[in-house]
């Protein structure tokens, strides 16, 4: 099987050598141990694992890392630029969404890709676009109204 | 499943101590509130309100000591009585581990705390044992608070850290709270019961102001004035009079000062609160929306190694033949085969599952019930239960003889799962016979005790950390992959991290019990509830107990074997109790011909209750509007550990698919003196969301001992588009103790959501999950 040896991640080349059929998921946490994208299933189904591919929410635990070798990937700890905190980051923190905070950063690079392409969801977009997530504390009322208000930033912040 | 024996027995401190560790306990348990007084009898505790005689021997003898059951409730079957041993504190030298400056000691027994109320300590002198919780201010001024409680989405590390900030009068930033390290903290039973807010809360707020009280000394012997004339805020001690001012850490410079928490009540008064009472954000919030965070399943050691395990083929198999000699032919694998435990190690994670996908094995396993026999199983196996499961008051059959309508019902609730989204990890060491495990558990001192049981060690030779982790619901109390991952680092001689798979956790963790719960009752024709009947099979005790005035009652609990491995849950029986009672009462109300919430409070003298039935009533518009067509109202209520909760739902049902949706939540809740607002309301949000999930559609599915639905796809839990608009009233009772609220607010849901659908479609649901299918 073909191997991957170089990765974008967060503005950065990372050298790798691993299978091109490897989870992205694992190569990120094992390999390079960015730790901030969780495993919840495994199974694509709860979200946790989320990152952005080439600016797109995607599963990280059901990607192949060969699918990712030629985009640019962005993972929880690319978001905060400078020591400021990405509109949505913020936006949590302001909103006192968290309980366990498992889900956060899936939530939170879901909500980044949202806003990427809509610039001003509902609550009823912004349910359906993290539908594919699990917050098992059930704070879901609180992710909304935090994406609701990092929408509200400056278009260029959130880009 | 071992049935445990009284709590009282199985209380740690009780079994070391007798009974003089229980006043400390005591005193939180017997508030003037009745903060938990359905643990507590009228005699003994005559300003109490709600009158539970169930465990009426243990409640409070006339004038002496408060005697309570621990807060291990009989319930939490995953806890069986092992030994257990108190902290004993490090003989090194105490300041020399921690440096200088002030240590404030919380002890378990408050009488030695008063003898040794404020008096200095030499460094050279014995430091004192039976120690609950620790707090030291050292040279800097930093502020390290050590506690045995940990963190699992709750938010304690917040509401502590206010604690300590209030009494101390330092800024929340200066706090450091180390949490769960066995090593480094004191003993601690574990985090559940929601017992952090009543009993961890005042010690460490006692602690503080003890320090705070020691700072103050210390400024006024340097300056020589009258220490009443001194006045500590900000992290500094000021007299006002000459303006002279010291920091904490210029007081701490070069001391060595060690001091016990006073015997006396020195807490400032909720209404006075500065810190406390106001939203003060997660302290860890920036580490977790930045990805910093590491959770138990992040931890990483360098040399480490990942491991699996093989699990078997069913429920109680043993393991009949072994062929492991393609994966030993993996490069860098080692397998671990020991008795039925097989497990394999190798470099990365994928090629310990390519190892272990490699093992050949065959399993033998008994036959066993499956879930659509459950019910009738639980009640053909009957346990014997204690005579504490029992209570009786007048006579059932008097009471129906004089009642003018009677009902009888049958609820059921099937076995749930926690699934927290952070399945459970461990990362094990082995150095020098010593082990070390960093692992997910709400109980680290109960994984050290099984760590020690299962390699032979004695407990000084175990350190269990616990770094903050993706939640628990009372999920995680035992340590399965903390005692998986040390038994392959023994094996290999290196680190290894062990992470169970979500398939793993809905499989091999245990289960929110599954229980038949029996309601009979009359009904004279004023609408006052003349007799009670509730038998609980294999479900739990907890709140089964009616706080309706009722003259005659019938209540046991009956143990039953189960099926599955179950234990506690977020509320342990009290939801499905809840469920039970406040759903018969609304079948009660509507054969009465009355209104759902008059009915309750004809039938209701408590207070606290009444008032928040009264609150969530008022928010929704109980009685003012209609519903629209297809939608109904439903309400509910209850008490559990110190808080009142009651419940309004509104639901839409579908006409056509029967679909059930949940359109609006009203909850009212009083947990005494609120600590911090915002994050006791996304607590309460929270349990209701959680609640939707078991009230609707979440049920395990089983057959011959294995899961049918172990998978997010197959197990629907809530999403974003079953959330319904929540609302919270906050019933801030400053005049009251603060109780735990991670666990009540989840108790009026489901039988709010039950009692909605009735009203939209005129059908009674009596089985949770009520709607899997739709109605």
């Amino acid at each position: 099987m073909s191997r991957v040896t170089e990765l974008l991640i967060n503005g950065v080349k990372y050298s790798v050598d691993v299978d091109a059929g490897a989870s992205l998921l694992s190569v990120l946490r094992d390999d390079l141990d960015l730790t901030g994208s969780k495993y919840g299933c495994g199974e694509g189904q709860c979200g946790a694992c989320t990152v952005l591919l080439g600016g797109s929410p995607r599963r990280s635990c059901i990607t192949p890392v060969g699918d990712a070798a030629r985009k640019p990937i962005t993972t929880i700890e690319g978001l905060e630029k400078d020591g400021r905190l990405h509109p949505v980051q913020q936006a949590f923190l302001d909103e006192g969404v968290m309980q366990c905070g498992y889900c956060t950063s899936g939530m939170i690079m879901t909500a980044v890709g949202l806003l990427k392409v809509h610039h001003d969801p509902t609550e009823e977009d912004i349910a359906r676009f993290l539908e594919g997530h699990i917050c098992r504390c059930g704070t879901y009322r609180r992710i909304i109204a935090a994406v609701r208000r990092a929408a509200k930033a400056p278009q260029e912040v959130r880009s | 499943m071992k049935t445990p024996q009284s709590p009282l027995v199985n209380h740690p401190l009780t079994r070391e101590k007798g009974e003089t560790a229980i006043p400390l306990l005591a005193k939180e348990r017997c508030p003037e509130s009745g903060a938990v007084t359905p643990l507590l009898n009228k005699e003994g505790c005559p300003k109490g309100k709600a009158v539970t005689p169930l465990l009426k021997k243990e409640g409070c003898p006339k004038g002496g000591v408060v005697i309570v059951p621990a807060p291990l409730e009989p319930e939490r079957y995953e806890l069986s009585a092992k030994p257990s041993y108190h902290f004993g504190l490090p003989r090194r030298d105490f300041f020399k581990l921690l440096g200088g400056g002030i240590v404030v000691f919380c002890l378990l027994d408050r009488p030695l705390a008063g003898q040794e109320a404020g008096r200095a300590r030499r460094p050279d002198e014995s430091l004192p044992q039976d120690i609950a919780a620790w707090l030291h201010v050292n040279e800097n001024g930093e502020v390290t608070v050590y506690t045995g409680k940990v963190e699992v989405g709750q938010n304690i590390r917040t509401s502590l850290t206010q604690a300590v900030a209030e009494e101390l009068s330092v800024e929340p930033g200066s706090i450091h709270l180390l949490m769960g390290d066995t090593d480094r903290v004191p003993f601690d039973m574990g985090t559940f019961g929601s017992r952090t807010t009543p009993t961890m809360s005042p010690q460490l707020r006692r602690a503080a102001w003890t320090a705070r009280e020691a700072l103050i000394d210390l400024a006024a012997e340097a300056w020589k004035v009258d220490r009443a004339k001194l006045v500590a805020a900000h992290g500094a001690v000021t007299d006002p009079e000459s303006r002279r001012t010291a920091s904490y850490a210029e007081l701490a410079k070069g001391r060595e000062l060690a001091r016990v928490i006073p015997a006396e009540d020195p807490l400032t008064p909720a209404a006075q609160w500065k810190v406390m009472g106001k939203p003060l954000p997660k302290v860890t919030g920036r580490d977790i929306v930045t990805g910093k965070h590491r959770y138990p399943s992040d931890i990483k050691l360098p040399g480490m190694l990942y491991g699996k395990v093989l699990r078997p083929s069913a429920f109680g198999a043993t393991l009949t033949s072994l062929d492991a000699h393609e994966a030993e032919e993996m490069p860098g694998v080692t397998v671990v085969h020991d008795g039925n435990f097989v497990g394999v190690t190798a470099a990365s994670l994928r090629a310990a599952e390519s190892a272990l996908a490699a093992l050949n094995a065959a399993w033998k396993s008994p036959p066993q019930p499956s879930s659509e026999e459950l019910f009738e199983y639980l009640k053909k196996n009957v346990e014997h239960g204690e005579d504490r499961d029992r209570h009786v008051i007048g006579s059932v059959e008097k009471g129906l003889a004089g009642a003018s309508l009677r009902l009888e019902q049958t609820y059921t609730v099937a076995y749930i799962a926690h699934a927290p989204l952070e399945p459970r990890a461990a990362v094990a060491e082995w150095k020098d016979g010593k082990l070390s495990v960093w692992t997910g558990t709400q109980r680290p001192f109960g994984v050290r005790s099984e760590l020690a049981e299962a390699f032979h060690l004695p407990e000084d030779h175990v350190r269990v950390q616990m770094p903050d982790m993706g939640a628990g619901y009372g999920g995680k109390h035992t340590g399965e992959a903390a005692v998986e991952a040390a038994r392959l680092a023994q094996a290999v001689h290196q680190p290894v991290k062990l992470v169970w798979t979500r398939e793993e956790e809905f499989t091999w963790a245990y289960f929110r019990p599954a229980g038949v719960i029996e309601v009979s009752a009359g009904v004279a024709s004023d609408g006052a509830i003349t007799a009670w009947e509730f038998h609980n099979y294999n479900s739990g005790a907890a709140a089964i107990a009616t706080f309706y005035n009722i003259p005659n009652q019938r209540i046991q609990f009956h143990p039953a074997k189960s099926p599955l491995r179950q234990g506690s849950y977020r509320s342990l029986a009290a939801a499905a109790n809840h469920f039970a009672r406040e759903s018969f009462m609304d079948e009660l109300a509507h054969l009465a011909k009355m209104d759902p919430l008059d009915f309750r409070l004809k039938n209701l003298t408590d207070a606290r209750f009444r008032e928040a039935l009264g609150a969530a009533a008022q928010k929704f518009g109980w009685g003012q509007a209609k519903p629209q067509p297809g939608h109904g109202f439903g309400i509910a209520g209850g008490l559990e550990k110190g808080g009142y909760v009651a419940t309004c739902a509104e639901v839409a049902v579908d006409p056509a698919a029967g679909q059930v949706r949940v359109v609006r939540v009203v909850t009212a809740f009083d947990c005494g003196a609120v600590v911090n607002p915002d994050q006791l309301r996304n607590q309460i949000e929270g349990a209701n969301m959680m609640g939707l999930g078991g009230a609707l559609f979440e049920a395990i599915k089983f057959e011959n001992g294995r899961i049918l639905n172990p998978h997010f796809a197959q197990y629907r839990v809530p999403r974003f588009s079953d959330a319904p608009a929540l609302e919270v009233v906050l019933i801030d009772r400053k005049d009251l103790p603060s109780a735990g609220a991670g666990e009540t607010p989840i108790v009026g849901i489901a039988p709010a959501i039950g009692n909605a659908i009735f009203a939209a479609t005129g059908k009674r649901l009596r089985s949770l999950p009520m709607a899997p299918k739709g109605v």
